[in-house]
């Protein structure tokens, strides 16, 4: 009982890479298609806007509030409770040309006004078209830089072929996510991006640990192939990637659970974004470096490995 | 293979664990409902306003936990939130509206950490409630009225040069000129070359045309100064506000960042901020008697104004100028290096001030500062009501004819000479400023979200304690006594770092910290079993487990690392908090994964024989 997976016997992974490999295409295909055609959700942060939750003391009457905005000449507003019946976000998207720099309060006076009860105002964001553009492509920009710099770091600390794999599963895992985030149309806001960026830290995280293993089995055992040195060394590593997953994901259980709503984005982001991470770091990863032909030779360590003296070695 | 590790490297990790402990100690002290007392413009804060506080607290028979003067503010500090309020009132009613007073909460600290530098963590906007703006300032209407006030004077020197020009237009970026004659050109190329500092010139000599060109120096000049002017100016603002700890910054190339926790009104905040000062220029009336006027008996055509000393001024009503003429004002030194005033004024506004001093050389002249402050009344539609308080700020001899650019000197010290130069900018057009981004949340909220973090937190960290102890027994309890150390680290390193604040997703960060930590010690871990597997003895077992992990632990960490520091580097406000507490996660991670279990596992199993290891 104490060991969740037995690592007796090496498990014939990459007997298994066709199949993974194809079900991994198929959800690019779909994660790709969906975020074309359904495109994402985008949050405020990004398209600009303004959004206002208010907090009632008994169960808020939708439908008097949108006829009260609607009274008042905000026919596009999305009314709907956030959590709790009690609570209501109001949120009204920017128009080009508007300054809606008053709108917020506007909205609030108007409820306020409206209302017999107290209304309290829990939270009030207005962005400006322009910084949720510029927003979107730092985002963007973020993403890609993490991934070169990753591929970067590895390609010097380990060898090239590991490296395009590495990046390749994240990239995989990024707009995989992404997809299931168009798919179900959850609203993917700034929290979601810092999550998508902590799934790329997770999942490169397992994958190293998978590719040093593969650098340290080539180096150990001579006599195998590559498929049996990668299955090693996937099978090796298989009891930590569980466990770790385990724990990680056990807390953000909690996250998803307790940590509220505006959280919500993030720990769905990250609870996928582990799955998937530890499918590739297994599947796509170690896969796509045994198929660029990764070999013993590849992985083997300088012949020298003082400084300065392979500099004598130059013609 | 003793696996001992040296009493030095033990001692290390006491050390950290101790400096970590000793700062994250405030986080459990709490915070006591306090009141500030600053000081605004025209006064200070020393012991005579303590007494006055005291007073005031006593007359209304509050009692105070205590009441010191902390740097450069009054700090009261009081037991519920109901003797907070009305401290509040009883000290603004005493001290009247030349002093700023705000509610807020001190960390109640005590003292000997405190002089340690120990403070508790900086909690972030989503956390304790409050309004962020984020504020952009138009640059190319701050540039355009640079461009118009040197076409402006342009037009004006060459007309007094008696040089005839086609046109003086601004293009862009650029001033042209075109003139009419070959002659007229090169009078006007060999005037104005290198006249104007911090413009290019550019001729074309078949069409006659000159054209000056703003350097890429000087625009940046333009752009950090209406970037500073408005900072001034919301700085003084926001002081009116009464708000403790806010913050105004600049952020980028145009952007200004405005932070009040606490504030829950916007609208009231947006109108007090958006409230300018203005600046007049008018003739002192010396000929009437000040006596008489301060009386009651104000001459017909003047007007009595207070003077900063806490005198009157009397000054003619007709205004020379206005503030809004102002382009730039600086302190420097003259050539005597005695401390002055260097004021530039845009073309309309030398005009009218050549005319109105060409008279009145030898006449003292006084600048009148005007501040538009809330009185707390609200119109009938519900906007606030706000009064002007003029005050004279300087007053100087007219020694010639003023034009465009001219100085005030005679000033008594520098310090004096920035102050002048600050309210003259603050008073002098501004470059018109907009809000970007407006983010509110209520007191409510942020509580509630501080709750549901620490539940988070919670939960996350008792699930994982659970699952590796049952999974790793006694090496699990090596791990837990990690991860709990991992968590005073974190919150210890992060109440260290001056600027870090922890907000939600910094939160979020914390409890994936605590999924995500445990991973550098599974590793070791799960070597350990390996090597036991291969049949190493237990000691052996432990030590090329250890070994062997490091680089791994180190690689995978690295990357880690990258994704956080770009997080950083790209993310505003709350996602940088997120970035803050993962990156210092992964390092205190690496820290207490590597080093602290080693020295506990040392600690418990090396140095003697063992026949078992329970991994």
């Amino acid at each position: 009982m104490r060991e969740l997976i037995s690592t007796d016997k090496t498990i014939q992974f990459m007997r298994y890479r066709m199949p993974a490999l194809i079900l991994s295409a198929l959800l690019l295909i779909g994660s790709i298609t969906s975020l074309a055609v359904n495109k994402l959700n985008w949050g405020l942060d990004f398209t600009g806007g303004t959004v206002i939750e208010l907090g009632y003391q008994q169960n808020a009457d939708l439908g008097q509030i949108r006829s009260v905005l609607e009274q008042n000449g905000f026919n596009s507003a999305v009314v709907q409770n956030f959590g709790t019946q009690r609570d209501v976000l109001i949120r009204i998207d920017a128009i080009e040309g508007v300054n809606a720099q008053q709108t917020g309060d506007q909205i609030v006076a108007m409820m306020r006004a409206s209302s017999s009860e107290k209304v309290d105002l829990r939270r009030s964001e207005f962005v400006s078209a322009s910084v949720g553009d510029e927003l979107a492509e730092q985002g963007g920009l973020a993403l890609l830089t993490a991934l070169i710099c990753i591929l970067i770091y590895i390609a010097i600390r380990f060898e090239w072929r590991l490296a395009l794999g590495a990046v390749g599963a994240l990239a995989h895992d990024v707009i995989i996510t992404l997809g299931l985030f168009s798919v179900l149309q959850l609203e993917f806001d700034l929290t979601v991006l810092a999550a998508l960026l902590a799934v790329i830290g997770y999942s490169i995280n397992d994958t190293v640990v998978v590719c040093d293993r593969i650098r340290e089995n080539f180096l150990k055992f001579r006599k195998y192939s590559s498929e049996e040195v990668i299955n090693g060394a996937i099978t090796d590593t298989m009891s930590r990637t569980v466990i770790t997953s385990l724990t990680t994901v056990l807390v953000l259980l909690a996250l998803f659970f307790l940590g509220g709503q505006l959280i919500h984005g993030f720990a769905t982001a990250l609870l996928f974004g582990v799955f998937i991470g530890t499918y590739s770091s297994i599947f796509v990863a170690s896969a796509l470096a045994f198929m660029l032909g990764i070999s013993r030779e590849d992985l083997l360590p300088p012949e020298i490995e003082k400084e300065g003296e392979d500099l004598d070695q130059l013609p | 293979m003793l696996n001992k590790f040296p009493l030095w490297k033990n001692l290390l990790v006491i050390f950290v664990l101790a400096v970590a402990a000793l700062y994250a100690l405030p986080n459990l002290y709490g915070e006591d409902y306090a009141v500030q007392v600053s000081a605004t413009r025209t006064t200070t804060i020393d012991n005579s306003t303590l007494e006055q506080v005291e007073q005031a607290l006593d007359q209304a028979q509050i009692v105070p936990k205590s009441v010191v003067i902390e740097g450069d503010q009054v700090l009261v500090r009081v037991t519920n939130d109901s003797d907070q309020l009305e401290a509040r009132d009883v000290i603004l009613r005493a001290l009247g509206n030349q002093y700023v007073v705000a509610l807020n909460l001190a960390a109640a600290t005590p003292d000997w950490l405190e002089s340690l530098g120990a403070e508790p963590l900086k909690l972030g906007l989503d956390l304790r409630g409050g309004v962020h703006f984020l504020m952009e300032v138009d640059m190319a209407e701050a540039v355009r009225k640079i461009q118009d006030q040197l076409r402006d004077s342009v037009r004006t020197e060459l007309r007094d040069e008696r040089i005839r020009y086609t046109a003086v237009n601004r293009d862009g970026n650029d001033v042209v000129i075109t003139l009419r004659t070959a002659e007229d050109f090169a009078a006007a190329d060999s005037y104005l070359n290198n006249r104007y500092p911090g413009y290019d010139e550019v001729t074309d000599s078949d069409a006659f045309s000159i054209r000056l060109r703003m350097t890429e120096t000087k625009l940046q000049e333009t752009q950090d100064y209406a970037i500073s002017q408005n900072v001034t100016i919301l700085r003084n603002r926001v002081n009116e506000l009464g708000v403790a700890e806010p913050l105004v910054q600049r952020q980028g190339a145009d952007r200004i960042v405005v932070q009040l926790p606490g504030v829950q009104d916007t609208a009231r905040a947006k109108e007090i901020l958006g409230a300018t000062a203005t600046l007049e220029f008018r003739m002192v009336d010396s000929e009437n008697s000040m006596l008489e006027a301060e009386r009651g008996r104000v001459p017909f055509g003047s007007e009595l104004f207070p003077n900063r000393q806490g005198g009157n001024v009397l000054l003619k009503e007709d205004v020379i100028l206005t503030g809004d003429h102002i382009v730039n004002a600086t302190a420097g030194f003259d050539e005597y290096q005695r401390p002055q005033v260097s004021i530039s004024l845009d073309g309309a506004g030398g005009d009218k001030m050549s005319l109105a001093t060409r008279d009145n050389v030898g006449n003292p002249m006084a600048t009148l500062f005007i501040e538009y402050k809330a009185t707390g009344d609200r119109d009938a539609e519900g906007k606030l009501v706000f009064e002007p308080l003029a005050e004279v700020i300087n007053i100087a001899t007219i020694n010639s004819r003023l034009g465009s650019n001219f100085r005030i000197t005679g000033i008594s010290s520098q310090q004096e000479a920035q102050n002048l130069a600050l309210l003259l900018r603050a008073g002098a057009l501004i470059a018109p400023i907009q809000i970007v981004e407006e983010r509110t949340i209520g007191p409510s909220l942020g509580q509630e979200n501080i709750n549901m973090g620490m539940q988070a937190i919670i939960w996350g960290f008792v699930m994982v304690l659970v699952f590796m102890v049952v999974y790793y027994r006694k090496f699990g309890l090596v791990a837990n006594a990690a991860l709990a150390a991992n968590l005073v680290l974190i919150i210890g390193v992060m109440s260290m770092i001056p600027g870090a604040t922890l907000t939600l997703p910094g939160m979020a960060g914390i409890v994936l910290t605590v999924g995500m930590a445990v991973d550098a010690n599974v590793l070791i871990f799960e070597r350990i079993r390996e090597e036991i597997k291969a049949k190493r003895s237990p000691q052996q077992a432990i030590h090329h487990g250890y070994d062997s992990a490091l680089s791994t632990i180190a690689d995978a960490n690295i990357t880690t690392l990258i994704a956080a520091i770009i997080l950083f580097a790209v993310g505003t406000g709350p996602i940088k908090g997120f970035a803050v507490t993962l990156a210092i996660g992964i390092i205190t991670s690496m820290f207490t994964a590597i080093v602290g279990t080693r020295a506990v596992v040392n600690a418990i199993w090396g140095g003697k024989r063992i026949d078992k290891l329970s991994v």
